[in-house]
């Protein structure tokens, strides 16, 4: 193999790439000012990118807290300590279940609808038209939609942490026969506000790395139908990649203080 | 109005313009025709600051488009409207919202005067009644109509029109020949009109630029390019398909390709 073109393609192609999501992000925070401005553009996209996931969000919190519910019992029993299954339960969902399945499913579910949306408009001569209407797509799409990405995700964290613990009460004291007060009571004094942070600020990482990656991979889709096509596989495959690094860096960083 | 000078253009290493001269004079309809492929559309990219060429000048309303900030630009365009080959309208928009769209972007005038204003430029172009119907809901030539009133809407002095007629029948190309004749004469708005269309265009342009290999081959006004001498000329106007501009695609020779002694 060429050795020059082994050096451009695995080390300074992804630099580049990298370089390019920088600027992207400068720009887009650049327009995020003027884009607050008019309130009304981002709460639609708040809408579109949270309330439209918020029943694929609710059932998957469900389903993942109800196995959190029975796997913590089945462990926490080897031991005789399956009271403390509160803690377990909500620990694991605050921490890290929680923000990091949000995450993903929202990367799945809203990530890839924002990159074809984009990318669509793209393709259609939209974007174009826009500029030519003199009115910065920047600050007219991308900068809502990131921003509305941006602040649903943390929502639907939240939403998905609740209804999560509702499924590991549901299984662990209604199906189990967990006491109801020990579950709870051992959650409320265990459960530290700095849990609860770290839940939040993953969130939030996470919920701008997502919405940078699928508003960045719209924009710049080829416009053509394979070009949004592999925008929108780009936009998942690389978001998922990106929240279980970003996930591990900042669980390593909490652990670490 | 646009003066572009000595304009040279590629991408890559692909030459599209190597010394490109046009002007295009106040009040006029400007035709830029030209085979498939010769950069009609991208020589519209850049009189509008889309791209940069990589030399000559270009001049829109007296001032350098080449160079200018993103600032300028915008400032510029704000004094002229395009019209894209599909319509481009915003798909999440009604066709009132996508006309209103540049009033509400740059102005702030009260809504019943919005609402006047697109109702009379809908009124124009016919479509007041599909005010409220969605970009999906209409024909291909009813959106070209729809993205004309929004063009209009600012009252731009340059109207510049990518390929308007193409994948119209005889009727919405016959409305929109007489929109675009229409706009240029009552309302005085210079145009530029992109397309190959030789008929369409002698009713309405004053002057045609004939662009083939990166130049400007024949200019003038359409009884002029009927009557001139070139070849190139004559088989684009005569729709001849072999001559100059040749039929097939650059290849290696027919038969040794299909005995197998040319590259596959």
């Amino acid at each position: 193999m060429n050795p020059r073109g082994w050096v451009e393609g695995t080390l300074i192609a992804p630099l580049r790439r990298i370089g390019a999501v920088g600027i992207f992000l400068v720009q887009l925070l650049m327009q995020a000012g003027p884009a607050l401005a008019r309130p009304r553009l981002v709460v639609q996209q708040v809408y579109n990118a949270g309330a439209r996931s918020l029943i694929i969000i609710m059932l998957c919190g469900l389903f993942v807290g109800m196995v959190l519910g029975l796997q913590g019992f089945d462990l926490l029993q080897r031991f005789g300590s399956e009271d403390a299954l509160g803690v377990a339960a909500a620990l694991g969902l605050l921490k890290e279940l929680g923000p990091v399945v949000a995450a993903l499913l929202f990367a799945g579910r809203a990530g890839t609808s924002l990159t074809s949306e984009i990318g669509l408009m793209r393709a259609t001569d939209q974007l174009t038209a826009m500029a030519m209407m003199a009115v910065d797509p920047l600050r007219h799409v991308v900068a809502p939609r990131f921003l509305g990405g941006v602040i649903a995700l943390p929502l639907l964290v939240a939403v998905f942490n609740l209804i999560g613990l509702f499924g590991a009460q549901l299984v662990g004291v209604q199906l189990m026969g967990v006491d109801t007060g020990a579950f709870w009571s051992q959650m409320q004094a265990a459960v530290e506000l700095s849990d609860v942070m770290e839940g939040v600020i993953k969130s939030v990482v996470f919920g701008v790395a997502c919405s940078l990656v699928a508003v960045y991979e719209g924009y710049h889709a080829a416009p053509t139908a394979e070009g949004v096509g592999l925008a929108t596989t780009r936009t998942v495959v690389t978001s998922s990649v990106l929240i279980l690094l970003l996930d591990y860096i900042l669980t390593a960083a909490f652990l670490g203080n | 109005m646009v003066r572009v000078t000595d304009l040279h253009y590629g991408v890559g290493e692909r030459r599209i313009f190597s010394g490109l001269d046009i002007e295009v004079p106040k009040g006029s309809i400007t035709a830029f025709m030209g085979p498939s492929g010769t950069g009609k559309t991208t020589l519209l990219r850049l009189i509008t600051g889309q791209v940069e060429p990589v030399s000559g000048s270009i001049e829109v309303f007296g001032e350098a488009v080449v160079g200018m900030r993103k600032a300028g630009i915008f400032a510029l365009r704000r004094r002229m409207g395009m019209l894209f080959q599909n319509g481009a309208l915003l798909t999440d928009l009604s066709v009132f919202e996508n006309v209103a769209f540049p009033l509400r972007e740059h102005t702030d005038l009260p809504e019943p005067l919005v609402r006047q204003l697109v109702l009379t430029k809908l009124h124009a172009v016919g479509l007041r009644g599909a005010a409220s119907l969605m970009p999906g809901e209409l024909s291909g030539g009813m959106a070209r109509r729809v993205a004309l009133a929004r063009a209009i809407v600012m009252d731009p002095e340059l109207l510049i029109y990518d390929e308007p007629f193409v994948g119209l029948d005889p009727i919405s190309m016959g409305v929109i020949v007489r929109l675009i004749r229409q706009m240029n004469e009552a309302l005085g708005i210079t145009s530029i009109v992109v397309s190959h269309d030789v008929d369409e265009l002698s009713l309405i342009a004053h002057r045609s630029y004939l662009i083939s290999e990166g130049r400007v081959v024949a200019s003038g006004s359409p009884e002029e390019l009927r009557n001139s001498p070139e070849e190139v000329v004559r088989q684009f106007i005569g729709g001849h398909p072999d001559g100059p501009v040749p039929f097939h695609y650059p290849a290696p020779d027919y038969f040794d390709e299909l005995l197998g002694r040319g590259k596959p």
